[in-house]
């Protein structure tokens, strides 16, 4: 299947999980921010998690289809439709040669989604990961955001991948993007560069995401967090999530396409789960911040896998599952089903009213 | 060592080794030291380890790692160093090729100075620099302990387009541009060696922990070098520190 680009959308970008392993000679990692969403597309599209895929942030892109295969959106609902017919996000979809895909803008909550395909993004892999890092030019479809005109093509599909068209992602398997949800934050590792009370500040205070937030970071508005004895540090790692606090006291959490090391403190570290969340707000929107230890920070992140594993396995049911042997137009007005009930088997015949 | 390294938590995948908030041979050696030793005991779920001037970042897989087993192995790395841990002694030899076209700046180093441009070019070959970490961009090496006499402010006006290996001063920094870029540092050469090439692994070509001498080269070597490198047959030339090559 290969995506011609008619339209490319306010930022649309190839991304997989990201660049790892290349932060010692300050490569920024870059990849989804919100990893959540792109790992539970993958699946349920029968990709690897990791498997590249477009992020679409607030409008979308419009793309016409050469050949077919699957495609499912996550994360936020930017209003999909194939050929004009709304679609639903968290469904897995069969699209043909000329279906075209497009998207009105945001409905409820979020501003990014997921555009998995079968087959994964295959643009070439550079240091391991086809993430596009767009301050440095370099990965996914020539180091850029797409523009019209641009033809992606997509890797093999998983050979049954006809067999997952109509997958649903299940209602408690999708990620909560709840605004009223905190922000899980580990203090550390500057977090004794701090006062008491800037500690408390951080942790009490409702801050707003500024219009200062992009894919490298996200600042916030906010009560002030006060220093003990200044805010430069020689420059350290900073990692995903981290959450620096310059001079001005306003904190800074870094995102995926955040610098490799920086020197400014920082008071703690968002989890992953958090990070992805937070992704998805949009300047404007508050936030607060709440303590975790890091052992708690890892059982969450233990129980997302586990949550990724059901959803692994809820896929396997699908394609195992017994369904239409008839299906010749998009919304048939009858059909046959093989329908398998406590062991018995049926055939059904049915006709629309 | 002045302060006792502390581990610090950084979310749930992440570990940060802090020897002291400050730039010295002593610290930086402690943190390379730290890295190999982590390096060689290959541990499950580490994913990556970052060196700083002053840190180590051990970034691990919350998933498949025991963190209990990361920070034991974190101690047990810390209580080996112990005073014998020591900055490495491999240099590397860069080729560059002073003034002109390559060193645009180097006039008005010299002058800034009231030196002759040849004697910039003398101090700043003269001495070995030490590369405490890379980072900023892909490859941009933080290069310390250029000769003081020739530091140098940085530009008033940046520079809007800097070409690939261009050398320059900054204060009492000296660096190569790995990729173009825009940049305020004073240039004074070019060295003809790729030192960032995504295409290869590893990507770059110094390494924290790595000493850095620079080799004057005129223009023929530079064009002969510079062939070489198209071909693929240049060889980085690393020393032992203070061997004359």
């Amino acid at each position: 299947m290969r995506l011609e680009v008619k339209s490319p959308g306010m930022l649309t970008t190839v991304q997989d999980l990201g660049r790892w392993g290349h932060q010692a000679i300050g490569m920024p990692v870059a990849g989804a921010m919100d990893p959540m969403a792109l790992k539970r597309g993958n699946l349920m599209v029968k990709n690897p998690q990791n498997a590249a895929a477009l992020e679409i942030t607030v409008m979308g892109p419009s793309l016409t289809v050469h050949g077919s295969g699957l495609i499912a959106l996550t994360g936020a609902d930017l209003g999909m439709a194939i050929n004009g017919v709304p679609s639903e996000p968290w469904r897995t979809y069969s699209v043909q040669d000329e279906d075209t895909v497009s998207f009105s803008g945001m409905k409820g909550q979020g501003c990014r989604g997921y555009l998995c395909v079968s087959g994964g993004i295959d643009v070439p892999s550079l240091m391991g990961s086809r993430s596009t890092y767009i301050r440095g030019k370099i990965g996914g479809y020539m180091g850029r955001a797409l523009t019209k005109g641009d033809i992606l093509t997509c890797g093999e599909p998983y050979i049954l991948w006809d067999r997952c068209a109509g997958f649903s992602c299940p209602d408690d398997l999708r990620p909560n993007y709840a605004p009223s949800l905190p922000l899980n934050a580990v203090l550390g590792p500057q977090d004794d560069c701090f006062t008491e009370e800037g500690i408390q500040t951080f942790l009490s205070g409702e801050y707003t995401v500024s219009p200062a937030a992009d894919r490298m970071g996200y600042r916030m508005d906010g009560p002030k967090i006060d220093h003990l004895d200044g805010a430069d540090i020689v420059s350290d790692g900073i990692c995903l999530g981290a959450v620096q606090v310059p001079g001005h006291g306003q904190p800074i959490v870094m995102m995926a396409d955040r610098q490799t090391t920086g020197g400014y403190t920082k008071i703690a570290v968002i989890t992953g789960k958090s990070v992805a969340r937070l992704a998805q707000r949009l300047p404007g929107e508050s936030v607060r911040f709440q303590s975790m230890s890091q052992d708690q920070a890892v059982q969450e992140a233990r129980s997302e896998a586990q949550e990724i594993e059901r959803l692994r396995l809820a896929v396997e049911g699908w394609i195992a599952s017994p369904r239409e042997i008839v299906q010749d137009e998009a919304t048939p007005d009858s059909g046959r089903l093989a329908l398998s009930v406590e062991g018995q088997r049926y055939d059904v015949t049915w006709e629309r009213l | 060592m002045n302060e006792t390294p502390k581990v610090h938590p950084a979310g749930e995948t992440c570990l940060v080794v802090d020897f002291g908030n400050s730039i010295s041979l002593e610290i930086n050696g402690q943190v390379q030291a730290l890295r190999s030793f982590l390096e060689s005991k290959n541990i499950q779920g580490i994913m990556e380890i970052m060196p700083t001037y002053r840190s180590l970042a051990v970034y691990f897989d919350p998933v498949r790692s025991d963190l209990d087993r990361i920070k034991s192995a974190i101690s047990e790395g810390l209580s080996s160093l112990g005073e014998s841990a020591s900055i490495g002694t491999k240099e590397a030899v860069i080729p560059v090729c002073y003034g002109g076209d390559h060193g645009p700046d180097l006039p008005s180093v010299a002058k800034h100075h009231g030196i002759t441009e040849n004697e910039v070019v003398a101090r700043h070959s003269g001495k070995s620099c030490y590369c405490y970490m890379l980072g900023f961009t892909p490859g941009f090496s933080y290069l310390g302990g250029m000769d003081e006499s020739i530091a140098t402010p940085r530009l008033e006006t940046p520079r809007e387009l800097i070409p690939a290996g261009s050398v320059g001063i900054a204060g009492k920094q000296t660096g190569i541009y790995p990729i173009d870029s825009p940049g305020g540092w004073q240039l004074i050469g070019r060295t003809p060696l790729t030192m960032y090439d995504p295409s290869k692994d590893p990507a770059t070509l110094l390494d924290a922990g790595l000493w850095v001498r620079f080799r004057p080269i005129d223009q023929d070597e530079y064009d002969e070098i510079q062939a070489k490198v198209k071909q693929g047959s240049y060889v980085l030339e690393i020393v032992e520190k203070g061997e004359i090559s």
